[in-house]
This record gives C-alpha cells, structure tokens and sequence, in this order.
C-alpha cells in the first residue's frame, strides 16, 4: 500500500504495522466487516416481513392459518437457534436442489439418496459445477440470508402478535362503530399503532441479531471470525513478509470492541427511534411527553 | 447389534467410557439417538454449573449496580454491558485464545484451555451478567412500602437485606429469569463450535447431530432428535422453576400469584 513497505524486515514498528495492516489479506478482512453489515441490512426487512406475514397469519379467523402461523412461532422456542441455523442450510440446499432435479431432469431413475449419498443429476446442481467463484459465494451468502430470515422472522413474528394483541381494544371498537371493514381496521387503526407497543421487543431482536451474526462462520461464509481466525494465527517467515506469532487473541478483542461498539450505537438510536414512535400515543410515555411539552 | 448393546456401548460416549471409535457407516435410528443424548450430558453439566455459579454473582452485581458509591457501581456496569453487549461466540473465541496465550505463561492455565472448565467460565461470566441486569431490574420495583416496612421493624443492612430484599427481588425476577435459563442452556451448544476443542470427540448435543449430518449428509433425522432432547429439558426447566416460583409466591392466595409467563427464547 505505502511505498516503504517492500522490505518489511527492515522497518521499525510503527511503520511494520502501517504496511501489516493493509496488505491484501487486511483489506479482505475489513471488506468482510462489509459482509456483516449487509447481512444485517438485507436481514432485518425481510424477517420483519416474515414476522409481520407470521403475525398476520396467527391471528388469522381461519383456523388452519391460524394454527401454521402459531406453529412457526412455537416451532422456533425450545431449540437452541444455533441447530436450525446448521438445520436449514442443509435442508435448503437440498430442498433447491431437489425441486430443479424433477423440473430439469425428468427421465432420471434413480433415487436421489443412495445410503448416505444426496444425488441430483448435473444440470440440477447449485450452483452448476462450472459456475465461477464468486457465484457459490454468493449462493452461500443467500442461504445464509433465507435461514437468518426464517429464524428471525419467527421471533419478529412473536413480538408482532404480541404488538397487535397489546394495541387497547376499544381502539378497535371505535374503528368498527365508524363501519369500517374488518381490513380497513387492520390496516388503518392497528397496524400504525402496534408498532409502539412492538419497539422494545424489536429492539431487543435487533441487538439479538447483531449479537447473531458471527454464525455466518458456521455457515461457511468467509466472514470476520472466519478471518480473524486466518490472520491471527501464527505467520512463519517461509509463507508471509510479515511474520508473527499467535495473535488471535488481538484479533478476537478487535472484534470484540467492534461489537461492543455496534450494541452501543445501536442503543442510542433506538432510544431516540421509541422518542419518536411515542409521540402522540395513548401510552403513559406519551402522555408524559405531551405533559412536558405542555 | 441391538439397542441395548449400543446403549453400553455409546450412552457415556461423551465422557469418553466405551467404545472409543464413533459409528462411522450404516447409521441406526439408535445411534442418533444414544449418542445425541450422551452428548447432552455436557449441555446439562454446562448449563447447571454455570446458572448455579452465576446466581451469585449476578445478585452480588444487581447489588453493586443498585450501590451509591461509584466505584461499585461504575465496574458493575461495565462488566453487565460488557458480556451483554457481545456476541457469546466471540466471547467463547476470546477467552480460548486469551487461556491459550496465557498457557505458555504459566501451566497453571492448562485447564482452561479444556472446554470444561474454560468454556464454563466464559458462561458463568454470561449468564451472571444478564442475570444481573435482570436483578437489577428487580431491585429497582421492589415496592417502597416494603422497605419502609423493614425500617419500620428496626431491621437494616444484611438482616433487611436477606429477609425483606433478597426474597422479593427474586419474587419479582423470577419469570424472567426462568427465560434466562433456558436462553443459558440452548446457549451451551455453541461451546464446541467456538474454538474449544472436542478432544478425542467427546463433544456436546450438537456436536454429535452435526457430526451425524455431516456423515449421511441429511440433516432431517440428527436435528429434530436434537430438537426433542432440548424441548425435552426446556420443559423440565420450566417445570423446575414454576415449582420454586409457586415456593416463592407461597404467601399470596393463590388466585393473586403470578404465572410463569414464556417468552420466546433468542440466540445472544
């Protein structure tokens, strides 16, 4: 990077460290800090709309509905959430795989499991054995995205349910006396005050899903863990310009402090995010702001 | 081979008594079984030592946290935003390489670098802190009448402490913090999959269903044994703690005592 890092050995700490630090493996390091965050990006929409989708569905007047959303959300309590994490991406990859396989390979005969075997025919495959690099990485990085979604969206689910049951029923009432239909009420008079009443449990799945994020190891995905385990580890002069001993444990602090910056951060915004909701609600928290407003 | 042979054979698996070569080809249903519950050995003595341990404490930090004094206050609060603010699974990879630095210190350290007693540290620090927040929460609603009370009766420091605090702090906590043992426990299961190693394969629950996945490549048979042992257990948790909260409500008719309310339990 720096013009006086081509002979390492020779300079002292303080600029050994300004080369060590972005040399080309540090700088897929830090984009993989990128990853986390895109995950978290991509992730926290859809599982609200799985939630949202899963609430809808528990309190649904159909029975059958009703039963599959309250399933989804039971399914999901009472399993440690790092088994369906390793769970789905299996079961995914086989899943997509075995829906190309009949669309694509017709005439095929024989079974797909032999013994411990899952066989698709060739053109079945995700991603196709010739695709590029580039494509099974990011194949991996959706899967990863659908499982933290699915997971998550069963708990956004939860809090949801709990927000619509939460908003005060004669909110509702009114809303009928005024003649509205059953869907004009969901959508004009509860959903928009739910969300105040769903805050501090979204808020606190928020926090769960930054603290989740370094499963994407687990996952397979080349994430921070899986480099601060790579670049911490000891470097011996014959493969690197820049030897070092054990370091992982700097990296894992590095990491640490990155997260315990991320909770903190997060906090704050929140707060300010649930002073805004608050505002105007028939809550104590609102009445209390239009007190002091007053 | 029958069942019963393979009981003897796998069922103390995980301590490393009998057989020592995992099954390797032509998987029974009994197997999965066997040796998916031998591994919960380890999710229960990791989950039991750390909430038993970390009671303590937790109470002690609610109590530091609730103190005027700063220099109590002020460590309590950072070591609750500290392990609570973190993933566990950084914290597992931290303390592993932290014990294995410190090894080449000292040998005292050697111990830790196991997964049973230093990934038990690690969850004893995690379990006390979110507990402690928990309690101190607690501490903070203890109704003022009650306090007042105590005065009232002449009682101050410890006595007002042990019989008129401690008691309803826990009363108050309790729901929450049955939640909090059944967060603990499915948290147990990220130990083998975070540095520490399962030497000589005797891993926990999770450990053997990956391994299983991993040898017949499908996931549909080793995961939901995995499920039912740990909704198994969590029932018993649940079980357990409603008995010691219908203990601790035992003064109030019954219609007034409070049920045990579940909330979902989330990954930290």
């Amino acid at each position: 990077m720096f013009s006086f890092c081509e002979d390492p050995s020779t300079l002292e700490t303080a600029r050994w460290f300004a080369c060590y630090l972005t040399n080309g493996v540090h700088l897929q390091f830090y984009q993989s800090f990128l990853k986390v965050l895109l995950l978290l990006a991509i992730t926290a929409p859809v599982a609200l709309a799985f939630g949202f989708l899963g609430a809808m569905a528990a309190r649904s007047r159909l029975l059958p509905l009703s039963l599959l959303g309250k399933s989804y959300i039971a399914v999901v309590r009472g399993v440690p959430d790092i088994a369906f994490f390793l769970f789905f991406v299996i079961a995914l990859d086989q899943a997509f795989e075995y829906v190309r396989h009949r669309v694509l390979c017709p005439d095929w005969t024989d079974p797909i499991r032999q013994g411990s075997d899952f066989i698709v025919c060739a053109q079945a495959k995700l991603p196709l054995g010739t695709a590029p690099q580039w494509v099974h990485e990011t194949y991996a990085f959706v899967i990863a995205v659908i499982t933290f979604s699915i997971v998550f969206g069963a708990f956004a689910a939860n809090v949801l349910y709990g927000g619509m049951r939460a908003v005060p029923r004669a909110q509702l009432e009114t809303a009928e006396a005024y003649g509205m239909s059953p869907r004009q009420t969901f959508w004009r008079v509860l959903v928009p005050q739910m969300w105040v009443f769903a805050l501090p449990g979204l808020s606190n799945l928020w926090m769960v899903l930054i603290k989740a994020t370094p499963l994407l190891f687990l996952l397979g995905i080349q994430d921070i863990v899986y480099w601060a385990r790579e670049l911490g580890g000891t470097k011996t002069p014959n493969f690197t310009a820049y030897p070092h001993g054990d370091w992982r444990m700097w990296y894992f602090l590095a990491l640490l402090i990155f997260y315990l910056a991320m909770t903190k951060v997060s906090e704050t915004l929140l707060e300010r995010l649930m002073k805004r909701l608050t505002h105007g609600q028939a809550t104590t928290g609102g009445e209390a702001q239009r007190r002091a407003a007053a | 081979m029958s069942c019963w042979q393979t009981i003897q054979d796998y069922g103390l698996r995980s301590l490393g008594i009998g057989e020592r070569l995992l099954p390797r080809s032509d998987f029974t249903l009994c197997e999965h079984f066997v040796l998916i519950g031998s591994g919960m050995i380890w999710n229960v003595y990791f989950g039991i030592m750390a909430l038993v341990t970390g009671f303590f404490l937790a109470t002690a930090l609610a109590v530091a946290r609730m103190s005027p004094r700063a220099a109590l206050r002020k460590p309590a609060e950072w070591f609750i935003f500290l392990f609570r603010g973190s993933p566990l699974f950084i914290q597992f990879f931290f303390a592993y390489f932290l014990f294995l630095n410190l090894k080449s210190v000292h040998p005292f350290f050697d111990p830790f670098t196991a997964a049973w007693l230093g990934a038990l540290i690690v969850l004893f620090f995690n379990t006390a802190a979110y507990s402690g927040e928990i309690f101190y929460g607690a501490l903070r609603s203890i109704p003022k009448g009650d306090v007042e009370a105590a005065d009232a009766y002449g009682m101050s420091g410890w006595p007002r402490f042990r019989r008129i605090i401690w008691p309803t702090m826990l009363r108050l906590a309790w729901p929450a913090y049955t939640n909090e043992a059944i967060f603990l426990f499915h948290a147990t299961t990220l130990v083998f999959f975070s540095g520490f190693p399962a030497w000589q394969q005797k891993g926990d629950a999770l450990y053997y269903a990956s391994y299983f996945a991993d040898k017949t490549f499908n996931p549909f048979i080793p995961y939901p044994i995995l499920a039912f042992y740990f909704i198994l257990f969590t029932l018993a948790i649940i079980g357990v703690f409603g008995l010691v909260n219908s203990r601790l409500n035992r003064h109030l008719p019954k219609e007034q005592r409070r049920r045990l309310r579940l909330r979902p339990n989330l990954i930290r």
